[in-house]
């Protein structure tokens, strides 16, 4: 159903639509202020990466106006969500929520910087380590005196 | 028959790919010079040839020759000459033409201003350039001909996308393109240095101007392309973590981090395992985004299916590069010995958390773009990942960046002094704070944007702090204060501007916060207040151009109610295609902008008109503009010149106050 509905609004050409029109804008202006930050986090189904807020197919005018309604009814910011992702799933949420399909997408920045981090503390430790390990022998510090012109022990 | 021989040129570039692809590199290793010396004038010629075939399409698209399919399908005679020339890269074919002529480019430049090289390291370049030249070539030539003919050629062509029709098309891929593969060589200075086993402090030196060039030209690419949405898609927007913009943001962070760790690598000798990892990721990652990109996997998993042949040559270009080049790496990597010791607080202890946090958020973007599109293949779970999601996670990953940038710039190399750096940047830190408590007092608001911007105002001036020490003391006379100013190596003043860049776009992205929206339904002649100022509507009226009709709404910007500028956005109706385009009217005004747009006329003349006004807006674009002028200052370093062996002159006998030891 849902993908018969995606592909109508595919075909229909965007008529000379707009994002947020003038007559979708609730008279509350904190009803408004709510409706538009709901918007941006919601994906206009049927374009390419653009939240609702910014897109000018109808459909997103439709859910604009179905988010509009809601606050008007006395949802509160997740119950409108939850509502709209009983009917399209969580490809309308443009921040995907945490769960276990996701728990990957989630982590990785974290993971990355941890293991970067405990991999540079590692290599500093490991680097560290035999650093002092070879000590000049007899001879090669009498080579060096030579070198440098004093006698081995001799202070400057 | 122009368009014949551009063709023919085609092929025989790819013939001579291969030949330029085989021969150095045997005569590399086989230490024979006739064979390693045949690179130079190949890697020449095949830029010509392929120049030539460019040369050829561009022909045909000035003459709307409809024979071409790629002609019809993308012009219109009646098209402006400018757009006729341009969208010879606005197709996918022309646009993988450009691709290849950018990458035979890079080929020829090394071939002709790199004459410092060693003979075999050049020779390797200039095969392994030549061997992405081949792949792509064949790519061209068997999924994506430019030249190929319809039998009854129509009277007449489809035109481009009225979207494309704009300047933007004509500056703004050429710029990324030259960025964005311009990577290659850096790549194949990777390749090559593994191939031969010298990797060493030289190593990095002979690479590092390439990298700068590619990453101006990616910064510039990048800066450009947002200005371009910013003002075409009608709502301001400049930014949208869209994948293909993804595309481009990867490299820019992986060559962003190259360019540090090669500073190591060239002043220290260390972190050359890393550096060469970088410089195969950064290429790696463009060729990830020519994939994304040209292969349709982005507008659906599907669609990608139906239509493979492009996607999947690609994917097995993509798999036999980076595996190749990754399959050497862990072979010669094992063999490289650490270079220059250093304590975790220095210089390089710096570029190494710049690295970290580079390449961390570069990982993100990667998750973010591709987990969408390997999540429905596997589970065929659809997801989307937006503007929040990177708000979320790469906000917080930039925020030490632009922390520690000012930090870092102050350490010396081998052991810093934190505490010392932290006291040299009071005077910054300080300004950095009075700036964000005076911004909150002034606009009140959240404290976000003025935390972020007191953020940019302490890198803006950090990033001068360090240039300014070395010039500036007490009793010091102007005259020597300037002579020890032109005295510095300007790679020093680069790191500066392109810091103090990064500042500046951040401030105009802080600043967003403060944009003030009106959406309205106006009357010709009704004064509408946006931000400090009124626009009115004074007539709305049509207009005819080349290939469109338009309506333009001709307003005025009040203050204080004088007239400061005059505003005309419009709405263009474009009769090949049936399509409209809004023309957003946009008014500089110190730093800030307003932005306008309409929609259609309501029957009693009343419109529906968008009006933003967007305080300090235009830093975003002038940050990158700053960044990019940093990286041409580093260019021109005479220590980096291209070419050029020995220092050009006995350095001036000013001297710099005294400097921790480089």
């Amino acid at each position: 159903m849902l993908r018969l509905i995606l592909a109508l609004f595919l075909v229909v050409v965007p008529a000379a639509a707009w994002a947020v029109q003038p007559d979708e804008i609730l008279k509350d202006p904190k009803l408004e202020t709510r409706a538009r930050d709901i918007s941006t986090e919601l994906r206009c189904l049927v374009c390419q990466n653009q939240s609702i807020d910014d897109s000018d197919a109808p459909l997103a005018r439709d859910l604009r106006i179905i988010v509009r309604e809601r606050l008007q009814a006395g949802d509160s910011d997740t119950e409108v969500r939850d509502y709209l992702v009983r009917r399209y799933g969580d490809f309308i949420l443009l921040r995907p929520p945490f769960k276990t399909g996701t728990l990957l997408l989630w982590l990785t920045p974290a993971a990355v910087l941890l293991l970067g981090a405990g991999a540079l503390l590692l290599l500093a430790r490991r680097r560290r380590e035999p650093e002092s390990a070879v000590e000049l022998t007899e001879v090669e510090r009498q080579q060096i005196a030579a070198i440098v012109g004093k006698a081995p022990g001799e202070k400057r | 028959m122009i368009v014949e021989i551009g063709h023919y040129a085609l092929v025989l570039a790819l013939a001579l790919a291969i030949v330029q692809g085989v021969l150095p590199l045997v005569g590399a290793l086989r230490h024979d010079g006739p064979l390693m010396a045949m690179a130079r004038p190949a890697a020449v010629l095949q830029f010509l040839l392929i120049g030539l075939s460019f040369a050829a399409l561009t022909y045909a698209y000035v003459v709307s020759d409809f024979s071409l399919v790629n002609v019809f399908e993308n012009s219109h005679s009646a098209k402006p000459m400018i757009y006729k020339i341009s969208g010879v890269w606005g197709n996918h074919e022309g646009s993988m033409l450009l691709w290849v002529l950018i990458l035979a480019l890079f080929g020829a430049m090394v071939a002709i201003f790199a004459r410092s090289m060693p003979e075999d390291l050049r020779a390797l370049v200039l095969a392994v350039q030549s061997w992405i030249a081949a792949a792509f070539l064949l790519f061209v030539l068997f999924t994506s001909n430019p030249f190929a003919r319809i039998a009854v050629p129509p009277l007449e062509g489809r035109d481009l996308n009225p979207l494309l029709q704009d300047p933007g098309l004509a500056i703004h891929p050429p710029l990324l393109y030259v960025g964005y593969v311009g990577f290659s060589i850096t790549f194949s200075f990777a390749a090559a240095a593994l191939i031969s086993g010298r990797i060493d402090s030289a190593w990095a030196r002979y690479v590092r101007p390439w990298t700068l060039i590619a990453w101006i030209f990616l910064t510039l690419g990048i800066a450009m392309g947002s200005y371009w949405a910013y003002y075409t898609l009608g709502w301001g927007g400049f930014w949208f973590w869209d994948p293909v913009e993804n595309a481009s943001l990867m490299p820019w962070l992986a060559g962003t981090a190259l360019l540090h760790s090669a500073a190591v690598m060239e002043k220290r000798d260390a972190l050359k395992i890393w550096t060469i990892f970088l410089a195969i990721l950064a290429f790696s990652l463009s060729l990830l985004g020519t994939f994304l990109v040209r292969s349709g996997v982005l507008t659906s998993v599907h669609a990608f299916a139906t239509d493979p042949q492009r996607g999947v040559f690609i994917l097995i270009i993509l798999i036999a590069f980076i595996g190749g080049s990754l399959a050497l790496f862990a072979l010669r990597a094992s063999a490289l010995k650490p270079g220059g010791i250093f304590a975790p607080v220095s210089r390089e202890g710096a570029l190494v958390l710049n690295n970290l946090l580079l390449t961390t958020s570069c990982a993100t973007v990667f998750v973010g773009t591709l987990y969408p599109l390997a999540l429905e293949a596997v589970t065929g779970e659809k997801i989307s990942v937006g503007a929040p999601f990177f708000n979320l996670t790469f906000g917080p990953l930039f925020i030490p960046i632009v922390l520690a940038m000012p930090i870092g710039q102050m350490l010396a190399w081998k052991r810093g002094d934190l505490l010392g750096a932290a006291q040299r940047l009071t005077l910054a830190a300080a300004i950095g704070g009075v700036g964000a408590l005076a911004l909150y007092a002034m606009r009140g608001g959240s404290v976000v944007a003025p935390l972020l911007c007191g953020l940019a105002l302490y890198c803006i001036v950090g990033a001068f702090v360090e240039v300014a020490s070395r010039i500036a003391g007490r009793g010091v006379p102007a005259s020597v204060m300037f002579a020890r100013a032109r005295g510095l190596p300007r790679s020093s003043w680069g790191t500066a501007f392109a810091h103090a860049g990064v500042g500046l776009t951040l401030f105009g992205l802080a600043a967003t916060q403060w944009g003030v929206e009106r959406i309205v339904t106006a009357k010709v002649g009704e004064p509408i207040e946006v931000g400090p100022y009124q626009v009115v509507i004074r007539s709305i009226e049509p207009r005819t151009g080349s290939n469109y009709r338009e309506w333009v709404a001709h307003s005025s910007v009040l203050s204080g109610g004088r007239e400061v500028a005059q505003i005309n956005p419009s709405r263009r109706n474009f009769a090949a295609r049936q399509t409209m385009r809004t023309e957003a009217g946009i008014v500089t005004l110190g730093l800030g902008q307003i932005y306008m747009n309409m929609a259609d006329q309501h029957d009693g003349g009343a419109v529906d008109v968008r009006l933003y006004w967007k305080p300090y807006v235009a830093l975003i674009w002038i940050g990158g503009l700053v960044m990019s002028l940093g990286g041409l200052l580093s260019l021109a370093d005479r220590r980096l010149r291209i070419g050029i062996a020995k220092r050009a002159k006995v350095r001036t006998p000013v001297r710099a106050s005294p400097q921790p030891a480089e």
